[in-house]
């Protein structure tokens, strides 16, 4: 025991606190089972002490220590190739994939939200040792709110309108609303489509996010997103019923056609709502004045 | 080269409608039509797609 006992299980307890806090598993998300947490909870762990070392060796001028962090960097960028690997390789065997942009999206999550544990350690360390355990507490309560706040990306309802809309077919030609989406030919397979199929227009709020909803990576995770929700009517071998989305060329309007197994409009407005907008896909052309 | 999307086959209730390397299916009804491209779909795992009311071609995406 030394005076810098207490300020380092604080740090490396908050830091792995905050990993736990940051590694919720919902509907949609990976990681989903008990050893996928324990990698990243022990990671979480690792970088927790990482960042809560740096403080006292600071202090015992040993700086060369600071060194350390560089050596976690490379580790955390290897957790990123380690979940995209993953990602990537289950995503061949989904019925309606993620996508890239989405796995990529999820990578680099994975990888920030331990360099946040890093800073949260260093932060509460820093001020356990330079004020007092209270100020350390101060420090926990900002850190898990910024996590909180910074950390929870916007979802697709911010910038678009969902309105449930009707499908048609004109000849072959499978529309929603006024949006081509593909060509049916099979009369069996066109009344399936009536029948179990289900279309969305997404109208853009405003002209940044025409280019944002356009990305094929986004409209993949909406697919994939509904699907994993709502269940897919649909089977390898039958590449005909794929739910699609495809774009007004006009007005940046996207139509989106999906097969759910589960027949609720309004359980779908939700989802798609609730779609994260990734990271990736994100644009800002109107920020050019 | 990869190919992204290949045509597997056609059927045709008139053949002088199709030519070239695609293997071409003859029907005499529509009717036939409609079921050998059914089944042909299930078998290639492709997408029947019309072209008119005449012609069905398989396509691989």
């Amino acid at each position: 025991m030394n005076e810098y006992t207490y300020p380092i299980l604080f740090g490396i307890i908050v830091g792995t606190a905050i990993r736990v806090y940051m590694l919720r598993t919902d509907y949609r998300q990976y990681p989903t089972y008990l050893h996928g947490k324990i990698i990243h909870l022990s990671l979480g762990f690792i970088a927790a002490a990482l960042g809560t070392i740096a403080i006292p060796s600071i202090m015992e001028k040993e700086f060369t220590a600071v060194t350390f962090l560089t050596l976690a960097a490379s580790q955390f960028r290897e957790v990123r190739n380690m979940e995209r690997n993953t990602l990537a390789e289950m995503d061949s065997y989904e019925l309606v994939p993620r996508g890239n942009t989405y796995i990529e999206g999820i990578a680099v999550a994975f990888e920030s939200r331990n360099y946040l544990v890093i800073f949260t350690s260093f932060v509460v360390t820093l001020a356990y040792l330079a004020l007092n355990i209270w100020g350390a507490l101060v420090a926990t309560v900002l850190c898990f709110i910024g996590c909180k706040v910074w950390m929870s990306g916007s979802k697709l309802s911010d910038i678009v309108t969902i309105e449930h809309s009707t499908l048609s077919f004109e000849g072959a030609g499978l529309y929603v609303d006024n949006i081509y989406i593909m060509n049916i030919g099979l009369p069996e397979r066109q009344e399936e489509i009536l029948k179990y199929g289900m279309g969305f227009i997404l109208t853009p709020k405003s002209f940044s996010v025409r280019s944002t909803i356009a990305n094929l990576g986004q409209r993949q995770a909406i697919l994939h997103d509904v699907s994993v929700s709502l269940g897919v009517f649909r089977d390898s071998g039958t590449p005909a019923l794929v739910p699609l989305i495809k774009r007004d060329l006009n007005d940046g309007r996207i139509g989106v056609f999906i097969l759910p197994q589960l027949q609720d409009p309004g359980r779908a407005k939700e989802i798609i709502s609730a779609v994260p907008v990734l990271e990736n896909a994100i644009q800002m052309p109107s920020k050019k004045n | 080269m990869k190919m992204e999307k290949a045509i597997l086959a056609a059927v045709t209730t008139k053949t002088d409608k199709v030519a070239g390397s695609a293997a071409v299916f003859t029907c005499e009804t529509k009717e036939e039509m409609e079921a050998v491209a059914a089944n042909l779909e299930a078998i290639l795992d492709g997408i029947a797609h019309a072209l008119s009311d005449h012609l069905y071609i398989i396509v691989k995406h």
